[in-house]
C-alpha cells in the first residue's frame, strides 16, 4: 500500500533534493512531501470501502470522445512543450513525455 | 470485492498450505492484499486501452527572437496482440539562430538536433505500463533518456491513478573547443491522478518533482558584471517542482471547454504561474474539429540571475530564461477528417498556429538600453492516420 508514498518519498529525499541547499541555493520546503502524504492519505481510506462508480461505463461517451483530450497528438505537443522548456524556466507536470533536448 | 483480486486469492490458498509462524506474515500479506484488492478491484470492469495505433508526418516551425527552427518529425504507432504497442519517432529541428545573446555576444550560427525515440506499452488488466528511451543529438550537445510510467484505472475507471520516472543522462561540448566535455544528470518523478466527476467532466491533478546535476549552463552565455562580459556560472544542482490542475468539460453536442493551471518552484528561487484555457468545437457532422486556446505564463527571476551584476558572485548568470518574464500565447488549430473508413482507418489533416508575445522586465536590450521583448510564430502542419 504504500508503493506511491516510497516512490514520492524518494522523490522528495533524492540527493540531488538534498544538495541544492548546498550550492548557495535556497531549499526546498517540503511541500513536495506534503503533498505526497496528501494524495496516498487520501487514497488509501478509499480502498476499503466499496466504492459505486456514480458515472457508469454507458454514460462516458462523451468522456471518450477526442474533443475532450487536450493532448490529442503526441508529435504536436512535444514540438509545443519542446519551444516551452527552452524558453521558460518553468518545466515539468504537464502530462507531455519529453526526452532529453539539450533545453541549455 | 477483494475475491477478484488474484494476490488476496493466492493468499487464502497458502493459509491452509503453510502452518505455524508463518501464517500472522501471511495474514498480514493477506489484508494488504485485501485493501489493495478493494482499491484495484472497482477497475475490473473496464480494461485499460492500448494508443491507438497511427502514424503522424509533420512539419514543425517556430520563428521568432532572431531563431528559425523547422524540420521534419515522423511518429509510427502499431500493436502486438492485444497487449502490447510499440512506437518509434524521428524528430528533426534545424536551427538558425541570430538571437539577441547572439549577435551581442558571439556570431549567428545554424545547427541540426535530431531526436529518436522509442518506446513499448503493455496492458495488463486495468494497468498501462509504459518504457520508453530517447536520444537527442547536436554537434555540442547529446541527451538520452529512459523512462517508465504505470497508468492504473480503479474505482471501475473512474479514477486513473499515474505514477511516472525518467532518467537522464546529457554530455555539453563546446564548438572549437574540444577540451571542454562536461556531463548533466536528470531525474524526474512524476505522479497524478485523473477523475471523471460526471458524464460530461474530467478534472486532473499532476506533481512532478524534477532534480539535475551536472553542468546546467551554456559555455557560450555571458553573465554583465558592472556591463563587462565574463563567463556565466550556474549552481551545479537543481531541483524543481510543478503541480497542475486541470477540467476539460463537454458543452452542448459539439464542443469541449478546458482549463489548467500550473504552479511551478524551485531551489534557484523560480516560482512561475501557468494558466491556459481553451475551446473546441466540432463543425460540419464532425468533419472539422477546430480548437482555441489562450495560455498565460509568469515567472520570477532566478536568486543567480541579474541584467548587470554590481559585485563579484560564485554564481551568476544573465540567461533570460532564468528573467523575470511573462508570455502570452494565443492559439488555434484546425483538424480536417479526409477520409474515413469507419472501423478500418481515418486520415486527418492538421493544421495549428500559434503567436507568442515574450516581455523581459529585467533584461536589457544592450544595444537600447530598453527592457527587451520579442513575439513568435509557432506553426505545425501534418497529416495523421489511424488504423
Amino acid at each position: 500500500m504504500n508503493a506511491h508514498s516510497v516512490d514520492l518519498e524518494a522523490a522528495v529525499a533524492s540527493p540531488m533534493a538534498r544538495g541544492a541547499g548546498l550550492h548557495g541555493t535556497r531549499p526546498l520546503r517540503p511541500y513536495g512531501r506534503g503533498l505526497a502524504a496528501l494524495l496516498v492519505a487520501a487514497l488509501l481510506p478509499l480502498g476499503g470501502c466499496s466504492i459505486e462508480p456514480w458515472v457508469k461505463p454507458y454514460d462516458r461517451e462523451r468522456l471518450a470522445d477526442p474533443i475532450m483530450k487536450p493532448a490529442r497528438d503526441t508529435l504536436a505537443e512535444k514540438h509545443h512543450e519542446h519551444i516551452y522548456d527552452v524558453r521558460e524556466g518553468a518545466r515539468g507536470a504537464t502530462g507531455v513525455q519529453g526526452g532529453g533536448c539539450g533545453c541549455n | 470485492m477483494a475475491a477478484i483480486d488474484p494476490a488476496a486469492r493466492t493468499a487464502a490458498r497458502l493459509r491452509y498450505a503453510v502452518p505455524g509462524a508463518l501464517r500472522t506474515a501471511m495474514g498480514l500479506a493477506s489484508r494488504l492484499a485485501g485493501l489493495l484488492g478493494g482499491l484495484l478491484a472497482t477497475g475490473h470492469a473496464a480494461a485499460a486501452d492500448l494508443p491507438e495505433d497511427r502514424a503522424d508526418l509533420m512539419y514543425h516551425s517556430y520563428t521568432g527572437g532572431g531563431v528559425t527552427a523547422t524540420g521534419p518529425a515522423l511518429l509510427v504507432r502499431k500493436s502486438i496482440d492485444d497487449a502490447f504497442s510499440l512506437s518509434a519517432s524521428y524528430y528533426v529541428d534545424s536551427v538558425s539562430n541570430a538571437s539577441i545573446d547572439v549577435v551581442t555576444t558571439a556570431s549567428p550560427y545554424h545547427e541540426r538536433r535530431t531526436e529518436r525515440a522509442a518506446g513499448l506499452d503493455y496492458v495488463y488488466h486495468d494497468a498501462l505500463i509504459s518504457v520508453a528511451g530517447s536520444n537527442s543529438k547536436e554537434p555540442d550537445y547529446t541527451a538520452d533518456s529512459a523512462s517508465l510510467d504505470v497508468a492504473q484505472d480503479v474505482f471501475g475507471g473512474m479514477t486513473t491513478v499515474n505514477l511516472g520516472y525518467s532518467r537522464g543522462w546529457d554530455t555539453v561540448g563546446k564548438h572549437g573547443d574540444p577540451a571542454f566535455s562536461d556531463t548533466a544528470n536528470h531525474w524526474q518523478y512524476r505522479a497524478g491522478l485523473t477523475q471523471i466527476l460526471t458524464p460530461r467532466w474530467l478534472a486532473s491533478a499532476n506533481l512532478e518533482v524534477v532534480s539535475d546535476a551536472g553542468y546546467l549552463g551554456s559555455p557560450y552565455r555571458a553573465a554583465r558584471v558592472f556591463g563587462a562580459a565574463v563567463p556565466e556560472t550556474d549552481p551545479r544542482t537543481r531541483s524543481s517542482r510543478a503541480l497542475a490542475v486541470r477540467a476539460v468539460g463537454s458543452i452542448g453536442t459539439d464542443s469541449a471547454v478546458r482549463a489548467s493551471y500550473r504552479y511551478f518552484w524551485d531551489t534557484w528561487d523560480i516560482r512561475a504561474n501557468t494558466v491556459e484555457v481553451g475551446y473546441s468545437q466540432y463543425l460540419q457532422q464532425q468533419r472539422w474539429l477546430v480548437d482555441g486556446y489562450a495560455r498565460y505564463y509568469k515567472q520570477s527571476h532566478a536568486s543567480f540571475y541579474s541584467n548587470n551584476f554590481t559585485t563579484q558572485l560564485t554564481y551568476m548568470s544573465r540567461n533570460r530564461q532564468l528573467s523575470t518574464f511573462d508570455s502570452v500565447g494565443l492559439g488555434v488549430k484546425g483538424t480536417y477528417s479526409a477520409l474515413k473508413v469507419a472501423a478500418h482507418y481515418e486520415i486527418k489533416l492538421n493544421g495549428a498556429l500559434e503567436r507568442l508575445r515574450f516581455q523581459y522586465s529585467d533584461f536589457t536590450d544592450i544595444r537600447t538600453g530598453r527592457d527587451y521583448s520579442f513575439d513568435a510564430t509557432v506553426l505545425e502542419l501534418y497529416v495523421s492516420a489511424t488504423f
